[in-house]
């Protein structure tokens, strides 16, 4: 939480650097509100996980291989991320943009296998209209995709921001909250696969 | 290096994969009855969850009291809401069950 310095850094515009802590600590308030979403996700799957109306149970359905690869997506692009944070505080443009693409990349690699996943399960006739477990179960893994895909989304923003602007105070600021928003989604799937896959297919 | 430099998030990467791997490799190879490899797996996500807050976002003392005090009072709010419902939810099945 304490990185608001890479922005402060060579820049002495104090005022400026204060804006950028109070936006980091409204961004902040979100990923909180955020948390507290994802929360009762986790509440509702967690009751709903039996009611499987007699159809398929998690057992059945989740593929242990898949989501191992998809939490080693995701991990390594929460690092790769950390890398961009650190090239950015060294003012290198390139390498900033170098690892927000292998971030990038790593993400739609993980976006593609779930939708992947999901795709296969509406198709083997367990969407999330088939029982309350599955609901719960689309509703939680698809809110944390949908986050992961605007993430993915503002990525490309930021590296265009980067590109053109340069790393200047707004752009490093920016850079700061993405930072905030990805590294939460990946605390967000630990809880899913800590929650969802591995008891599912104990 | 600065405080949050190379170091911090390559020891936060190290601690996250060990402890993803240990859950993992429990469903994939099961050495222990399921109730246990559940006790593991929270742990594991708990204690994973944590290294992310400090190493990834760097939650540590030095983190300005509005965020830490959010971060409490969000802690909070998940204890009460989450608990709660699941002891209703609970104590529902029980007496339906009856």
């Amino acid at each position: 939480m304490s990185t608001h310095a890479p922005a402060a850094h060579g820049h002495p515009h104090a005022e400026a650097a204060e804006i950028h802590e109070q936006r980091a600590l409204g961004f902040w308030l979100y990923l909180m509100g955020d948390a507290v979403i994802f929360a009762l996700l986790f509440m509702t799957y967690g009751i709903m996980v039996g009611n499987t109306a007699g159809g398929p149970t998690g057992k059945q359905l989740f593929d242990l291989n898949n989501a191992a690869v998809e939490t080693a997506l995701l991990l390594s692009s929460s690092i790769t991320f950390g890398f961009a944070t650190l090239a950015a505080r060294q003012m290198s443009r390139q390498a900033a943009l170098a690892w927000l693409a292998v971030t990038f990349v790593l993400g739609a690699g993980f976006i593609f296998l779930e939708v992947r996943e999901f795709v296969g399960l509406i198709r083997a006739g367990a969407g999330p209209d088939r029982s309350g477990f599955l609901s719960a179960f689309f509703t939680l893994v698809g809110t944390h995709g949908t986050h992961v895909s605007f993430g993915l989304v503002w990525i490309v923003i930021l590296g265009a921001q980067i590109a053109i602007k340069g790393l200047t105070l707004p752009v490093t600021s920016r850079l700061y909250r993405l930072g905030l928003f990805w590294h939460f989604l990946d605390i967000a799937w630990v809880g899913i696969f800590s929650v969802v896959y591995l008891p599912g297919l104990l | 290096m600065e405080r949050h430099g190379l170091r911090s998030y390559l020891v936060g990467f190290v601690l996250a994969v060990i402890l993803t791997v240990i859950p993992f490799w429990l469903v994939y190879a099961p050495m222990m009855p399921p109730g246990r490899t559940m006790l593991v797996i929270a742990i594991a996500a708990v204690l994973q969850i944590l290294v992310h807050l400090h190493f990834f976002l760097h939650v540590d003392f030095s983190t300005p009291k509005a965020n830490l005090m959010a971060l409490a009072f969000t802690a909070v709010l998940i204890f009460l809401m989450v608990g709660g419902s699941f002891w209703i939810m609970i104590d529902l099945h029980n007496r339906m069950a009856i």
